[in-house]
Formats: structure tokens, sequence, C-alpha cells
């Protein structure tokens, strides 16, 4: 039946495509929640009138994040490559795609978190400033849970962001169903691999949607 | 308790022009007084409530609670500091990812308070401000007043020894008002806290006080018992507000009215301050002088140390009379005004 509809799919090494794909999402979204977490409360922090305002750190922080947001993701690799070599040891491979996908995501999610944390009410943190809390219980206590389904509904587009990278990183020679679809399907001119390959990309998106929805509905009780 | 000495607060603007929030002001709390503070918004006394847990530091003069120096406070000690003066808000400030318990936990949990000391705190805390029932539900299951109560029940959780009201009921309707007022006075009475209060609003600071400061352009221009200040209001600023509570919007349109009606007689605005409110002059006006007299409009407020009245009585008689029941009128401590124009 499957044999009829795509002569061509090879399904052992789709399988094997879309682990690699999830090997590469996972490892770049965990990394970027943390490191888009420091950046972003950085941001939120030390700008003009709040708990550790700094404009030096906060001018370089926002630069930072700025410059690597604005770089279109297919030259940040190419950008990246010395670095990669230098970090990973080789420019090709799964684990040779992670560098690029975190630099490239960590500050999108970073300027989310800055801006989900702006949405907490002024007047809570000031109230727990006045509980005598320190910056770090005020941080634990007040701010993460205060904005948490901002900040998931902000992994959750970052992650699919991060699934449509690992497809781009195929092209140069991380592996994954992004690199299937181009090397089989495209330069081959087997189509039905390139339909399946982005099936399967679609579906991961739809599912990394659905349970960041449900997270945020479940835990958002205003 | 609370000893604030030539206070200032001077903000600095972009272009280096300045706003003085609070200019030299000078205050003296007791111990287990509901003090208050009145004045319309930008009088500065958000700022100078602010200045009493340090949320603000001020540019000049000291701040002392509690026995501490909190314009020299920093970093940890004014954390401590900050956990014996509590404060609740305009706006409540409870976190909506928090239940009502987990709510009032938070000061507990920020202090470093043993988890099975915590629970059994909060629920002697949800008894004491009428949540009972409530631990469970999330601040967007709450009316205003409920909230409010969270926000008192937090504010106690450390037996702090002074309490700052930031506008507390201002947002709240006037029946629910009256209800935190109460919880107020109870908990005033109940553990002998100290509660200052800033309002823009004479109605709490009749119910509620003992004593009040008149705040206008970051200077306390007027200071008193609060009956007194009902009785002889010196600033225009004090006048507009005693006139709050004693006289109804429609008042300058009754007098109006009024003494177009009666255009012959004298009418007289009458106040009475204590006991003479309690006191049946105005009987003995009617049995002991020749004259008619007839009551047009009248009013009562309570205060914490006794009741104020206002009263709008019409004479007809000879102006000897009139002169006659005026004076007796004053010789009991009521204060007469001859109403001519509006």
């Amino acid at each position: 039946m499957l044999k009829a509809y795509f002569p061509n799919v090879d399904w052992n090494i789709m399988w094997e495509a879309t682990q690699q794909t999830l090997f590469m999402s996972s490892i770049s979204v965990g990394i970027t929640l943390v490191l888009g977490l420091i950046l972003g409360m950085l941001l939120f922090l030390t700008a003009q009138g709040n708990l550790l305002q700094n404009k030096p750190i906060y001018a370089l922080v926002s630069v930072f994040v700025n410059v690597f947001r604005s770089i279109p993701f297919i030259i940040l690799i190419v950008l990246l490559i010395p670095f990669t070599d230098f970090l990973i040891g080789t420019m090709i491979g799964d684990a040779a795609a992670l560098p690029a996908l975190i630099i490239g995501a960590a500050p999108f999610y970073a300027r989310m978190v800055e801006i989900a944390l702006r949405e907490i009410d002024k007047g809570v943190i000031e109230a727990s400033e006045a509980m005598g809390a320190s910056t770090l219980q005020i941080i634990l206590k007040v701010l993460i849970p205060e904005s948490l389904p901002a900040l998931i509904s902000g992994i959750t587009v970052t992650s699919i962001a991060i699934v449509g990278y690992t497809a781009m990183a195929g092209f140069v020679g991380a592996g994954g169903l992004g690199n299937l679809a181009y090397m089989e399907g495209f330069q081959r001119s087997k189509d039905d691999v390139t339909f399946v390959a982005t099936v399967i990309v679609l579906i991961l998106v739809f599912v990394i949607q659905f349970i960041g929805n449900s997270i945020t509905n479940k835990i958002d009780k205003r | 308790m609370i000893k604030i000495s030539n206070v200032s607060k001077i903000f600095k603007g972009k272009k280096s022009e300045e706003l003085i929030a609070v200019n030299q002001v000078n205050l003296d709390i007791k111990s287990g007084e509901i003090y208050g503070i009145i004045g319309y918004s930008g009088a500065g006394k958000s700022t100078l409530i602010r200045m009493l847990n340090g949320l603000e530091q001020p540019t000049g003069g000291s701040v002392i609670v509690a026995d501490k120096n909190l314009s020299e406070l920093k970093g940890r000690t004014l954390r401590k500091a900050r956990q014996e003066i509590s404060m609740i808000f305009q706006h409540f400030n409870i976190l909506w990812s928090r239940t009502v318990a987990e709510n009032i936990s938070l000061p507990l949990e920020i202090a470093g308070v043993k988890k099975n000391v915590r629970s059994a705190r909060v629920a002697e805390l949800i008894k004491l401000v009428g949540l009972d029932g409530k631990e469970n539900f999330y601040p967007s299951q709450l009316s205003g007043g409920q909230k409010q109560r969270v926000g008192i029940a937090r504010a106690l959780a450390n037996n702090p020894k002074v309490l700052l009201c930031d506008e507390a009921t201002s947002a709240l309707d006037p029946e629910t008002t009256d209800a935190i007022l109460d919880l107020l006075v109870d908990i005033n009475q109940r553990l002998n806290l100290t509660i200052v209060l800033i309002t823009h609003e004479m109605h709490v600071v009749r119910k509620i006080c003992h004593r009040v400061a008149v705040m206008e352009a970051g200077n306390i221009v007027e200071v008193g018992e609060v009956l007194d200040i009902f009785k002889n209001p010196k600033q225009p600023v004090t006048k507009r507000f005693v006139s709050q509570v004693s006289e109804d919007e429609e008042s300058k349109d009754t007098t109006k009215h009024l003494l177009e009606k009666y255009s012959s007689g004298t009418l007289l605005h009458l106040t009475f301050v204590g006991e003479s409110a309690e006191m049946p002059i105005l009987s003995k006006v009617i049995r002991d002088y020749s004259l008619e007299v007839n009551i047009l409009q009248g009013k009562i407020a309570q205060t914490r140390n006794g009741s104020f009245g206002t009263l709008y009585i019409h004479l007809n008689g000879t102006d000897e009379e009139k002169g006659k029941v005026i004076s007796f009128l004053k010789e009991n401590e009521v204060g007469v005004e001859v109403v001519e124009h509006a």
C-alpha cells in the first residue's frame, strides 16, 4: 500500500532522519530555553527603572540580541563555520548544527522573555519588594510564575522556528528531514520523499503547538 | 513608632528641572495609632508613604520606623526591616498565579519560615480576615473586597509593627470600603498595630483615623486630631476635604434654593462637634426664644472620637431675638455661620 504511493521512500532512512531532526531540535530547544531565559531576564532586570537598572549591561545584551536575531539563519550557519569547527571539531553532522541553531534561536526567545516579563503587573513586583524579598526571590517566586504562560507560549513559537531551522541546517550538511528532502527528494527528483518529509515536519509542528497550548491553558489562572 | 524629620524627595527630570514631591515634612506617629494622610493626587502622599518602607529613598532628612533609620539601611538589613513594615495597595497586588493560601504564604516563604509553621500561620490569617473556605481559590475567582482581604492577610503574616495602606479602599465600592475599614479597625485594636493610610477620601479618615495630616503640593499644611480638624479646618484644602463628608454634592444648590425661598428671615449654617452634636440644643432654642425655627437640612457624621454634624435652619423673628439665639448657640459650642449667598 505505502509502497504503491511512495515508491522511493525508504522508511528506515525516513525514521532515522526524523530521529535526527528530533535530536537537533530538542537539544537546541533545551539550551535555548536556558540561555533565552537568562538573556531575557537580564534585559528585563537591567532596563531603565527596574530592579537591577544598569545602562551599559542593558545596551550590551540588547545589541548582542538584536545582531544575532537579525542575521538570516542560512547566513548565520555559514558565518559560524569557524566557531562550530572549533567547538565541535567538525562542520558536518547533527551536532555541528547545534551552535548555529542555538545562537539563532536564543536571542529570539530572549526578546520574548523580556516582553513576557514586562507584561507583569509592576504593582506585584513592588509588593514583593515591600515584603523584603531579595532579587533572587523575586525572580523565582514572582517573575517566573507570573509570566509562565507567556514564557511557555514563547518557547512553543521558538521550538517551531527551531524545527524550521533544522531543515535549513540540512542543506549545509546536518542530517535530518531537511537534509533528506533536499538530497534525496529534490536533487534526485524523488518528489514522494520530499512530500513525506514535509508531512512529518508538519506533524512535529502541530504536536509542539498542541502541547504548548495545553500547558498554557492549564497553568493560566487569570 | 514613626518619626519623619525634615524629609524631602526631589525627582530630577530630563532637562535638569526638579520636581519637589515631598518638601521638608515632619511627622510623628504614635504606636497603636491609625494615622491618615489625605491629599489630592499629586500631593506627594504616595511618595511619602513609600519612604516609610524604603521603596523610595528621601533626598534629605531622616525616616525612623520602629527604631530603625530607614534612610540609612541598604541591602539585607533594609529587607529585614521591611518585614516589620507591611503594605497594602489600591490594586491589591496579589499574585494571580497563587491561590489565596499561597499568596498569604509568600511573605513567610520570603522570611524563611518553615513549611509546617507556615501553613498553621496561613490558616490563622485566613480566619482573621474572614476568608474561610476560600483557601484554594485563585484571585480571579474573588471579588475586589476579598482580594483586599488577601492583601491584608498577606501584610499581617510576619507580625509587622506598622501597616501602610496605599489608597487601600479607593478601588472598592462604598459598602466594601466600609467592610475593609472595619477590618482595619479590628486589626488595629486586636493587634495594637500602627496603621498609616493615605487617601483622597475624607470618609476614610472620618471613619477610622485618630489623627490626620493634610498634604498639598508636597507640604503638610495641617495636622491634628480628626475631630479638631472637622471642627475647625484652617486651610482651604482642608475645608474642601471636610465638606466632602459634611455636605452633599447638592449642598451648594440647596443653599441657593433656600436663600431664594426664604428671603425674609435669616438662614444659619450650624456645625456641631463632639458632645454638642448629641445635646438637645435646638429644642431649647425653640422653647426659650420667641421666634420661628425651620429645620431645613441636616447631617451627622461619626468619627473615631465623636460625632460631627451640620444643620441648616431658618429663623424668622426680630433681629434682637435672632442675635440672642446666635450667641446662645455659640455659648454651647455650636459653630454658627449666617448664610447670605451660596
